[in-house]
C-alpha cells in the first residue's frame, strides 16, 4: 500500500484493490475513528458479525479502542511502524497490526495466532513444571529427614499443584501421621487416630493402588480430619495419589482445590503423578536412611566408648577418636568395671584391636565383653590376659590386640594400681608436681600366639598423681608445624609435665588437643586416653555431674 | 534481669567464683553457684552473669601469662562441672516450649564452654537442646540434623583459623535445610565473618542469640540451590589453596632462614626450636584465613594479638618481623599474601621497636 497522495480520503485510486494485490490471507479491517468497519477484506470468515459499514461487534471492543489511540497518534514516534496490539475474538486470538490513513481511518491486518499462541502457553506452562520439579526435587533431595520430607512434599504440592495438600504416611500402629499444607501458610504435622479408608481411594493409594480419577471422589465426603486447619473455602475437588516408594508405598498425597477454582484437568492430575513419582523416592530414601541409622545405633550402642566418671573415689576419664570422621567406633577401647565395692578394686581396660573401622570394633566388643566375664578373676592379670588369649585364638578372626590392664584401689587418700601391659605402650604416670614416670610393665600382645606372659607392676598415685593409659594413635599421630613429623613419646611426656594436679578430664581434654593441633587436618589412626587421678583435695564430692551419693574424697 | 539492686551480688559471687576457679576448689565453686540459685539469682544470670565473665577472665589471665596452662584447664573443668551441677538445680526447670536447636562447635574447636553456656540457656528458655559439643565434625553434624530434622543450628567457633572449615559446616546444614546462626569470637566482633561465610543469622552473646533464635530464622531456599558467596569470589586466585597446602613447607623455609641469619637460634633446645616453627606455622595459618576472607585486618589483628602475647610473656614483639620477612620474599608473586604482610609488618614497626631476636625464644 502506497501513502496517501491527497488528504480527501475519498479517492479510489488509494482503496486498496484486490484485483491488483490478489486476496490478502489475513482479515482486514478499516475502522474509522468511531468504531465502524468501513471496510472489510480478506479471511474475513475468521471474524463472524463483522460486516462493512456497521459498528464492530462487542468482542472486538479492543479493536475499536486500539483504533481510537492510533486515529489520534497521527505520526508515530517519527514514523516508526505502530506496535501490534493482541486480542481475542471468537475463539481465536489475534495479532493486529495497524497503519493509519491520513483520513484518520486506521486499517488493521489481523494475524491469527490463535495456533502459535496455544503452543506458547503450553511452552510457558511446561517450563513452569519443568522449574517445579527441578525446584521440588532440590528440596526434596536435601534432607533425608522424613518428617522434613514430608513436610516439603505437602508444602510443594499446595504451592503449585493444588490449594492445600495433605501427605499422609503408612500407619504407625493405630496412628496415622499426617502433614497438612495450606498455600501461603506453616505445615502441620500430625499423628492422628483416623481410617484411612474415610477418604474415598486412599486405603488403595497407601497400599499402592493405582490414583482413583478426581472426578470419582465427592468433595463433599471428605473427613473433617483431612482438610487442614487454614482451608477455609469448601473443597471444590480432591485428587488422591500414591507416593511411589522403593517396593512399597511411601504413602499418600491428597491435593485440594477450593470449589472457587476448576477441577484437575487430566493434565494436571498426570502432572501430580510425576511429583509425587519424586516425592516418593525421597520420601523411602528419608524412611530407609532412619530404619540404617536406627539399626546402626542400636548395633553401636555396646561398641562406643563409655562415659566415664568417679567410681569408689578414684576419678576416671576418658577420650576417643575414630579414624574417620564418618565413623564414631574403630578398633581403641576402654572400659571401667567398678569393684563390688570401695573395698575391691576396680578394673580398667585400655586396648588397641589391630586394623580400623567397624570390622576393628565388631572384635573390640568381642574382647569388651570377654574382659568383663573375666572381672572375678580380675586380681590375676596374666590368667585374665592368658584366658582373653585364648578365647581370640578360638574365634574365627586373624585380628591380634594390645591391651592395659589396671587394677584400681583407692585406700584413704592414696590410689594403688597394678599395671600390666600385653603388647601395649607403657602407661605414664604425672604427679601432683608434674614429674612424668613411665610404669615398666611389658608383655605380650594377645589373639596372635599360644602362650602369652606378662609382668604386673605396682604403683600408687597420691592426691594430684594422674595416671594415663593411652593407645599408640596419640604418639604415632603424623603431623605438627613441619608437617609428617611422629608426636612421639618424649612430646607426649613433655604435654604430661605440664598436667601435674590436673582434674583427670582436663589432662584427656589437654592430651587430646594438643594431638589434634598435631595432626591439624591431616589422617590419623584411632586414638584413645584414660586418665586415673587420685582426686586432690579432701572434700566431700558434691558434684561431678554424676552424683550417686557423697564419696570421701 | 540485672537489677541494681543484685549487681554488688553479682559482683560478689563474680570474684568468689575467681577464687574458687583458679585455687581448683571444685566443691566450692559449686556450692557458690549452687547457693546462688537457693538464694534466688536466676539460672540464667548465674550462667551468663557469674560463669562466663569468669571464665573470660581465666582466658585473658591465661593470655597475659598469670595463669599456667594447667590452671587454665583445671579452671575450665572445674566450670563444666558447675554448669553440670547447675543443671540439676530445682530452679533449673524450664517451661517447655517445643522448638528444637542444634548446638555445636565446628570441627577442631576445643573451647567448648560459650557453646555450653548457649546449649543450658535456650534448655531455660524451653527449647529442646541437642548439645554436641567441642569439634564436631560436620559429617556427623549433618547425620544428626538427618536424624533430629532441627529447627535452627547454633554454630560456635572461636578461633579465626577454623572459619574455612565453619564455612563447611555453615554451607552443609544449609544444604540439607536447616538455617545456621554463627557465634563466637572467630565471626568477628560485628560478626563480619559470619555474613561472609553466608551464615543466616548471628549473635554476639548467649542471650542475643536465645533471642534471635526465638524471633525464628527463616531455613535457606533449598529449591533454587545456593551459588558460592559473593564475598568470596576472591578464592579463585588459589592464593589460599597454595598457602594452606604449602604450610609445612614455608613453616621450614621460613625456620631455615631465620637459622641462617640469627645464629642465636644454634643454641636453641629442640623444644625451643619447636615452639619457634609453631608460632610460624600459626602465622601461616592465619594468613590463610585471611586469604581465605580476604581481611587484611584479620592477619593483622593476629599479629597485634602474637605481639601482645608475646611482650606478656616477656619477649619483644619486634621478634615478629623476621618471620614475616621471610615469609613475605617466600610468597612475593602471592599479590594479596603480599598486600598482607606489608601491613602487618607496617604495623609492627609502628607499634614497638625492632630487636633481633626470633620468635620463640623464650620457650
Amino acid at each position: 500500500m502506497g501513502s496517501p497522495k491527497t488528504e480527501t480520503g475519498t479517492s479510489t485510486k488509494e482503496r486498496f484493490d484486490p484485483a491488483e494485490w490478489g486476496r490478502p490471507p489475513y482479515a482486514v479491517l478499516v475502522v474509522d475513528r468511531a468504531g465502524t468497519a468501513v471496510r472489510t477484506e480478506g479471511e474475513t470468515t475468521l471474524l463472524p458479525g463483522v460486516e462493512q459499514g456497521v459498528p464492530l461487534p462487542e468482542g472486538l471492543s479492543w479493536l475499536a479502542g486500539a483504533t481510537a489511540a492510533v486515529a489520534d497518534d497521527a505520526v508515530h514516534q517519527g514514523g516508526s511502524p505502530r506496535p501490534a496490539v493482541d486480542g481475542e475474538f471468537a475463539g481465536r486470538r489475534f495479532e493486529a497490526h495497524p497503519t493509519r490513513r491520513a483520513d484518520g481511518e486506521v486499517v488493521w491486518w489481523l494475524v491469527d495466532h490463535t495456533a502459535r499462541y496455544a503452543a506458547e502457553e503450553a511452552l510457558t506452562a511446561e517450563r513452569e513444571r519443568t522449574r517445579f520439579l527441578a525446584e521440588a526435587s532440590n528440596v526434596l533431595l536435601s534432607s533425608l529427614n522424613s518428617e522434613r520430607c514430608m513436610a516439603a512434599t505437602a508444602r510443594l504440592a499446595a504451592g503449585f499443584l493444588a490449594d492445600a495438600a495433605v501427605v499422609v504416611a503408612p500407619a504407625a500402629g493405630r496412628r496415622l501421621p499426617v502433614t497438612r499444607a495450606v498455600q501461603g501458610q506453616d505445615v502441620t504435622q500430625d499423628m492422628i487416630v483416623a481410617d484411612p479408608s474415610d477418604v474415598p481411594g486412599l486405603a488403595e493409594a497407601l497400599r499402592g493402588f493405582p490414583p482413583v480419577p478426581s472426578r470419582w471422589i465427592d468433595p463433599t465426603s471428605l473427613p473433617e480430619w483431612l482438610v487442614p486447619d487454614g482451608f477455609d473455602t469448601p473443597v471444590g475437588s480432591v485428587v488422591v495419589t500414591p507416593l511411589p516408594g522403593h517396593g512399597v508405598p511411601a504413602g499418600a498425597l491428597i491435593l485440594l482445590r477450593a470449589d472457587t477454582r476448576s477441577g484437575f484437568s487430566e493434565t494436571e492430575e498426570t502432572f501430580a503423578r510425576l511429583f509425587a513419582a519424586r516425592a516418593g523416592a525421597a520420601l523411602s530414601a528419608a524412611r530407609l536412611y532412619a530404619e540404617q541409622h536406627s539399626i546402626t545405633r542400636t548395633l553401636m550402642r555396646d561398641l562406643l566408648p563409655p562415659r566415664l566418671h568417679r567410681v569408689h573415689g578414684v576419678e576416671f576419664a576418658g577420650g576417643y577418636r575414630p579414624s574417620s570422621s564418618h565413623e564414631r567406633v574403630g578398633g581403641d577401647f576402654y572400659d571401667v568395671h567398678p569393684g563390688p565395692t570401695a573395698s575391691d578394686p576396680s578394673l580398667v581396660v585400655l586396648g588397641d584391636v589391630c586394623g580400623k573401622g567397624l570390622d576393628a570394633a565388631v572384635l573390640t566388643g568381642k574382647i569388651r565383653n570377654t574382659l568383663q566375664a573375666l572381672m572375678p578373676m580380675a586380681d590375676d592379670h596374666e590368667r585374665v590376659l592368658q584366658l582373653l588369649n585364648g578365647a581370640l585364638l578360638n574365634a574365627d578372626n586373624t585380628r591380634f590386640a594390645t591391651l592395659i590392664l589396671a587394677s584400681v584401689l583407692r585406700t584413704e587418700n592414696q590410689v594403688h594400681l597394678r599395671l600390666t601391659s600385653a603388647g601395649h605402650p607403657a602407661p605414664l604416670v604425672v604427679r601432683d608436681d608434674g614429674r612424668v614416670e613411665e610404669v615398666a610393665t611389658r608383655g605380650s600382645l594377645v589373639g596372635a600366639l599360644d602362650q602369652v606372659s606378662a609382668r604386673t607392676v605396682e604403683t600408687s598415685l597420691l592426691p594430684g598423681d594422674t595416671c594415663l593409659l593411652y593407645t599408640d594413635g596419640i604418639t604415632e599421630a603424623r603431623g605438627g608445624p613441619l608437617g609428617g613429623e611422629l608426636f612421639g613419646e618424649e612430646r607426649l611426656k613433655r604435654a604430661l609435665a605440664e598436667c601435674g594436679g590436673m582434674p583427670g578430664d582436663a589432662v584427656v581434654e589437654h592430651i587430646r588437643m594438643l594431638t589434634a593441633q598435631w595432626l591439624g587436618d591431616g589422617g590419623h589412626d584411632d586414638l584413645a586416653v584414660v586418665a586415673i587421678t587420685a582426686p586432690r583435695t579432701t572434700h566431700l564430692s558434691a558434684v561431678d555431674g554424676h552424683t550417686r551419693g557423697r564419696y570421701t574424697a | 534481669m540485672t537489677t541494681t539492686v543484685e549487681a554488688p551480688g553479682l559482683d560478689t559471687l563474680r570474684s568468689d567464683l575467681w577464687t574458687a576457679v583458679t585455687g581448683r576448689d571444685e566443691y566450692r565453686a559449686a556450692d557458690i553457684v549452687l547457693r546462688a540459685l537457693d538464694a534466688g539469682t536466676p539460672a540464667e544470670s548465674v550462667l551468663l552473669d557469674v560463669i562466663a565473665p569468669v571464665q573470660a577472665r581465666v582466658g585473658h589471665a591465661w593470655q597475659a601469662g598469670r595463669l599456667t596452662v594447667a590452671q587454665e584447664h583445671a579452671a575450665t573443668a572445674i566450670a563444666e562441672r558447675v554448669i553440670a551441677a547447675l543443671a540439676h538445680h530445682p530452679a533449673h526447670r524450664p517451661a517447655p516450649y517445643g522448638g528444637r536447636i542444634t548446638v555445636a562447635c565446628v570441627d577442631q574447636e576445643w573451647h567448648a564452654l560459650p557453646a555450653r553456656l548457649l546449649a543450658e540457656v535456650l534448655t531455660l528458655r524451653g527449647w529442646r537442646v541437642d548439645f554436641l559439643g567441642a569439634q564436631v565434625p560436620t559429617p556427623h553434624l549433618v547425620t544428626h540434623l538427618h536424624n533430629t530434622g532441627a529447627d535452627a543450628v547454633a554454630l560456635s567457633s572461636s578461633i579465626a583459623t577454623r572459619l574455612p572449615t565453619a564455612h563447611t559446616a555453615i554451607t552443609a546444614c544449609q544444604a540439607v535445610g536447616v538455617p545456621v546462626l554463627a557465634g563466637g569470637a572467630a565471626f568477628g566482633p560485628d560478626g563480619r565473618y559470619a555474613r561472609l561465610l553466608g551464615a543466616d543469622a548471628w549473635a554476639p552473646d548467649a542471650r542475643a542469640a536465645a533471642r534471635r533464635l526465638a524471633d525464628g530464622i527463616p531455613p535457606p531456599d533449598l529449591a533454587v540451590g545456593r551459588p558460592v558467596e559473593e564475598g568470596l569470589a576472591h578464592l579463585t586466585d588459589q592464593e589460599y589453596t597454595l598457602v594452606v597446602r604449602a604450610r609445612a613447607r614455608l613453616v621450614r623455609v621460613v625456620l631455615a632462614d631465620l637459622e641462617r641469619n640469627y645464629p642465636a637460634m644454634a643454641a636453641y633446645s629442640a623444644p625451643q626450636r619447636e615452639r619457634t616453627a609453631e608460632d610460624i606455622a600459626h602465622i601461616v595459618e592465619f594468613l590463610g584465613v585471611a586469604l581465605y576472607t580476604d581481611s587484611d585486618a584479620l592477619f593483622t589483628d593476629f599479629i597485634r594479638w602474637t605481639a601482645a602475647v608475646l611482650t606478656a610473656r616477656k619477649v619483644p614483639a619486634a621478634s615478629l618481623r623476621p618471620a614475616l620477612d621471610a615469609l613475605g620474599a617466600e610468597l612475593k608473586d602471592f599479590p594479596r599474601a603480599t598486600r598482607m604482610l606489608d601491613r602487618a609488618r607496617l604495623h609492627l614497626d609502628e607499634a614497638v621497636p625492632t630487636t633481633d631476636q626470633p620468635p620463640g625464644a623464650s620457650a
